[in-house]
């Protein structure tokens, strides 16, 4: 099939999935099976979501709220990757590292970033640290694992010319590791920006007076449901822009390399 | 100087349990700038001859020496020519010869020199700012001998390069091998299962047999290819049609050919 009419039919079965799905919920609130406080419609929702757009609520609007949220995220993953991507990739190459730093961060990666919230709060209070260590606790792991197998699968004659080149480690890992691995890396950014964003709003809800995760509580407070929905489906967007953004990058990494057409 | 020396050389792999015999026994001395071809079936061992000069191996008794000096880790002074070309895709061509000359410190001004006169040897001037992918199996081979011969080694290690190559191809860079050699002589140790290559490029052949791997026989090309004078011909079919050329080649196979229905019976 050709590339051109394939990506077309994808896009148009995506637009009939997500019809199915809104249909489907309208039906279920409008039919007055489930009270609209419970379940609201997708058309309040989407009038509460372009209200709050101008409308401050729990002391913002909800652009505000997003834009301090991202700040947050942003702070969490660029410190997970900057530590975490030259720890996996040191680790892939030295071994003795590997030995004495897997089995701590093997057992470390299994808690939840969410269970981090009291030592967040009680560390930073509600100061930005907070947060910060949540989403660092939910975007670190994936870079770790990612760089580190990035350099553990580089072609073994790879690794054989650059030794034989005489090439010193600190070249290999720069020159020769890191860039075996982007592609791995790159997925790896891209699970751990998913996991950063998603612990984003266990991190608000409990430790923060702004943000996205921050509205939703309040709206919870408040019963309205709309409110706590917009949140939601703005996290959903925002996440699926990071993740598209980086999906591009990654292809046009790999397109720049011949990896890919 | 540039003098290989396999002294009694044993390389066993696999648990004390179950162990496999890879090399046996193997004595071997390849001259300074001499062109020595090892040939054998698959699974004799004559790869890891190679990996242990290179230094990406070791021997489990006796010692492999270059200089008189046991390996004890790759170096630029012994460079590896690989079956997969090992280019760095990430590299072009030219950030791939250079690397080497950079690990060893050489100052810019000369590492230029030296590369554009590889490439310019190498035909490859118009491609030096190409990526490997561009480039098609011949050229990246090309490249990675470039790579090679760029950081004046003492010791050229050829791991089956014309394996991967299609057949005209490799004729091509069979006679641009011979022409290299003998303008610009290293000593080389060459790794092939094509018979007529190692006759073609190498002054001895090395009969290698499998399990265990050992050295079946050594043969004498050189002076067979002085006295014949088959470098007056420039063509590879030419020297192939020699009568001295297929009295050489026929003999090989027969020895390797034995070897086999030794192996099955």
């Amino acid at each position: 099939m050709p590339k051109q009419i394939d990506f077309t039919r994808s896009i148009l079965l995506g637009f009939l999935g997500l019809a199915l799905f809104i249909g489907f919920w309208q039906g279920l609130s409008a039919g007055g099976l489930v009270s609209s406080l419970f379940l609201p419609g997708p058309l309040e929702v989407l009038d509460r979501f372009t209200d709050l757009l101008t409308r401050r609520f729990a002391g913002a609007t909800l652009p505000a709220h997003l834009a301090a949220s991202f700040e947050r995220f942003a702070y969490g993953f660029v410190l997970a990757a900057v530590i975490g991507v030259p720890l996996g990739l040191l680790m892939g190459w030295f071994r003795i590292l590997d030995e004495v730093v897997s089995p701590i961060f093997d057992g470390l990666r299994f808690i939840a970033p969410i269970a981090w919230v009291p030592f967040a709060a009680l560390w930073f209070g509600t100061g930005i640290g907070g947060p910060i260590l949540i989403i660092f606790a939910g975007a670190f792991p994936p870079c770790v694992i990612n760089a580190y197998r990035g350099a553990k699968f580089v072609d073994p004659w790879l690794i054989e010319a650059a030794r034989m080149l005489g090439t010193p480690n600190r070249r290999v890992i720069t020159e020769i590791l890191l860039p075996a691995s982007v592609p791995s890396i790159i997925s790896g950014l891209r699970v751990s920006a998913g996991l950063g964003w998603q612990s984003l709003v266990g991190a608000e809800l409990i430790v923060a007076s702004t943000g996205v995760g921050y509205l939703m509580v309040q709206g919870q407070a408040n019963v309205s449901t709309t409110t706590v929905m917009s949140g939601m489906i703005a996290i959903g967007l925002v996440g699926l822009a990071l993740d598209t953004a980086l999906r591009l990058a990654e292809r046009i990494i790999l397109r720049r390399r011949g990896l890919e057409t | 100087m540039g003098v290989i020396r396999f002294d009694n050389v044993g390389r066993i792999f696999g648990a004390k349990s179950n162990p496999f015999v890879a090399l046996k026994d193997i004595e071997l001395q390849v001259d300074d700038k001499e062109f020595v071809a090892i040939v054998g079936p698959s699974g004799c061992g004559k790869t890891t001859c190679l990996r242990l000069v290179a230094g990406f191996d070791f021997p489990s008794s006796g010692s492999v020496l270059v200089d008189d000096q046991p390996i004890r880790r790759p170096g630029p002074e012994r460079a590896v020519v690989f079956q997969q070309f090992a280019l760095f895709p990430w590299k072009t061509v030219r950030q791939n010869i250079d690397l080497g000359l950079r690990n060893q410190k050489v100052a810019k001004s000369e590492r230029d020199e030296r590369t554009d006169s590889i490439l310019q040897l190498m035909n490859l001037a118009t491609y030096a700012d190409h990526f490997p992918h561009q480039l098609s199996g011949g050229m990246q081979q090309r490249v990675a001998i470039a790579r090679a011969y760029v950081l004046d080694p003492d010791v050229l290690l050829m791991d089956e390069p014309f394996g991967a190559l299609d057949a005209q191809t490799r004729v091509v860079m069979q006679e641009e091998l011979v022409r290299l050699a003998r303008r610009n002589p290293r000593t080389v140790l060459f790794i092939t299962h094509a018979v007529e290559e190692a006759v073609y490029l190498a002054d001895r052949v090395v009969i290698m047999t499998r399990a265990p791997g050992c050295i079946k026989e050594i043969l004498d090309v050189r002076s067979i290819r002085e006295s014949e004078n088959w470098d007056s011909h420039e063509k590879i079919e030419d020297v192939m049609d020699l009568e001295s050329f297929v009295h050489l080649r026929t003999h090989i196979w027969r020895s390797l050919r034995e070897e086999k229905a030794a192996a099955t019976a």
